[in-house]
């Protein structure tokens, strides 16, 4: 097949053969190039226009009212850290379960549907989980909550660290588990103790990297944690996070919220950053090492 | 009869603890399994009030007027349908050109170092981007590109009437960079399978560097890429934060990319919080019923389409 494709180009001549490989190689590289320029641009505005914003205030006061100055997301930093909590109580455990259930026992059509939703799961848009939880908690509790936002978030890490839990154990040799069998364990001491304690690092990534990804997340939390100019109250009350103030700041008219939204969204994309090269770190053959 | 396996064969359990860790594991798993469904019926019980007073209308007529009462959502899906083509139009083969020249032409250590950046772009968050597209992308097409746009092109439909910076175009342009990560991750995994033979034989048949990689990665991944695209696509039509900040948020059909749009994501996002009656909460719940349904199928069948790819 290879040579009766390659012969209708090798009716031309060489030359010119040689020459289209350099075009195609100039443009390519150039396409490399172009899809660059976003990230370094938004890279470059976030740092600059963040910078008149960022002082000690930014970090310790509330939202003040437009006209003050001296405003500042605390409470939304705190919000999107007691989001991210709540979250990790359901996705951590509920997504390493289904890990388990995927990598530690004998695949069958339970788990071929599993693996299916899971994925399917991970692109369900996130705004989706924001209406269902609307529907299913907001609704019936007549009211925004922490709670709630931390629940979506929740739902959405659960199937990321499941795949992950997935990926990482199958990697985990046989013998293993054989050998604490062996000892006499029940199974479900082998796999809690040796298989899953054994490799907790590795399985953190998987976890730090659905962090990463949920902490975020805006869209979901719109209509469920909503947002919050004060301190939070109680997981029953409406929270503040950071993604939500930062929109909230965005399509305001004032200048003085623009400068908040851009250093907020600093304090975001570092936090989302940091975890992604923690995790690389850790997955490096350097940081594997003890 | 000793045969022995640290996976059990059967699923019966004998022993106890095993028997309850197991079944625990199990349900957490049907439990998710389910989530799917649990989440269709929720949105459909939400949604009920609105499907059981427009019907069909609520897809075939373009009024959405709040005030009025009246829920079409036709420009929601113009809007979402010609956003989301707009990015893969422009997001697929930029995307798929870097993949072939990451993983087939450049010096190992710069494609290294370009596919990080390009994976970073995967980690800013969506509000970020629309951050960024309000007070950077928006201006710059409102006084570079569009009067460009307008002034040359403006006898096509496609780039008629006043420009705001804000509109289809620059919701088509912020999709497209945002869904680029999706596509290129994909189609460079699905390259990295094609065996180094496959090359060497066109190469050793003479073909030059360009022809090896039309015959021997692009030709044998075709429907692996389709499917890299069909993701990228479904990631570009539930994408929300972004799009509402630059779309501008008008629910109106109208061919000019430069004018103000809506799509199903961003009028929920926006007007959720204005949706004081009943019907007009159970129409947004509609529309994000519909879009659950739309991105479950496609995604299904790009699954099933890049499956059947690796299986071969």
């Amino acid at each position: 097949m290879i040579s009766s494709v390659l012969s209708q180009h090798m009716t031309r001549s060489y030359t010119r053969r040689k020459l289209t490989y350099r075009a195609m190689y100039a443009l390519l590289a150039l396409a490399s190039l172009i899809a660059i320029i976003p990230l370094l641009s938004i890279f470059g505005y976030v740092l600059t226009r963040s910078l008149p914003g960022l002082n000690l205030a930014f970090f310790t006061h509330l939202p003040q009212p437009i006209g003050e100055t001296n405003g500042g997301m605390a409470n939304s930093i705190l919000g999107t850290l007691s989001l991210i909590l709540i979250a990790s109580m359901i996705g951590v455990p509920w997504g390493v379960g289904v890990g388990l259930f995927l990598s530690e026992y004998p695949p069958g059509k339970l788990s071929s549907v599993v693996r299916f939703s899971a994925d399917l799961l991970t692109s369900v848009p996130s705004i989706i989980i924001g209406l269902f939880i609307y529907t299913l908690v907001v609704i019936p509790m007549r009211r925004f909550s922490l709670l709630a936002g931390g629940i979506a978030l929740g739902i959405i890490m659960i199937p990321t660290v499941a795949r992950s839990t997935e990926e990482l154990l199958k990697r985990v040799p046989m013998h293993v588990r054989e050998a604490g069998l062996a000892l006499g364990l029940p199974r479900w001491k082998v796999i809690l103790r040796i298989v899953l304690l054994g490799h907790s690092r590795a399985i953190a990534t998987g976890i730090i990297l659905a962090i990463a990804r949920v902490s975020g997340e805006t869209a979901p939390l719109l209509f469920t944690s909503f947002n919050n100019q004060f301190w939070q109250r109680g997981i029953d009350q409406p929270a503040s996070s950071l993604p939500v103030q930062i929109y909230t700041y965005a399509i305001s008219p004032y200048e003085d919220w623009h400068q908040q939204a851009w250093a907020g969204a600093l304090i975001l994309v570092l936090l989302v950053f940091f975890m992604n090269l923690v995790t690389r770190y850790i997955l490096s053959p350097r940081g594997s090492r003890k | 009869m000793f045969s022995f396996s640290p996976r059990p064969k059967s699923r019966k359990e004998t022993h106890l603890g095993d028997f309850i860790f197991a079944s625990l594991l199990r349900l957490i798993s049907l439990g998710l399994a389910l989530m799917l469904v649990v989440i269709a019926f929720f949105l459909l019980r939400g949604a009920f009030a609105s499907v059981s007073r427009f019907e069909w209308s609520f897809i075939t007529d373009s009024t959405w007027d709040p005030v009025q009462e009246v829920f079409g959502s036709a420009p929601v899906l113009f809007g979402t349908l010609v956003s989301s083509s707009i990015a893969v139009l422009i997001a697929a083969p930029l995307s798929i050109g870097i993949a072939v020249f990451l993983n087939e032409l450049a010096p190992p250590k710069i494609g290294k170092a370009i596919g990080f950046l390009i994976e970073m772009l995967a980690a800013i968050p969506s509000v970020v981007y629309g951050l960024w597209g309000i007070f950077v992308l928006a201006p710059w097409l409102r006084t570079t590109v569009e009067p460009f746009l307008s002034k040359n092109l403006g006898w096509i439909p496609l780039f008629t009437g006043p420009y705001y910076g804000v509109g289809m175009l620059a919701a088509g342009l912020i999709l497209s960079i945002m869904i680029i990560p999706t596509i290129f991750t994909i189609s460079r995994e699905i390259f990295k399978t094609i065996p180094t033979t496959q090359r060497e034989a066109a190469l050793a048949l003479g073909a030059t560097r360009w022809e090896m990689i039309k015959i021997s990665v692009l030709k044998s991944s075709k429907s692996g890429i389709g499917g890299a695209v069909i993701l990228g696509l479904g990631r570009a039509l539930g994408e929300t934060m972004a799009v509402t900040m630059v779309i501008g948020n008008r629910s109106e059909i109208n061919l000019s990319l430069l004018a103000p749009a809506q799509t199903m994501a961003s009028v929920i996002a926006n007007e959720y919080a204005e949706a004081t009656s009943d019907i007009h909460l159970s129409a947004l719940i509609e529309i994000g019923f519909l879009l659950f349904i739309v991105t479950f199928l496609i995604n299904a069948f790009a699954r099933i389409f890049i499956l059947r790819e690796s299986r071969r």
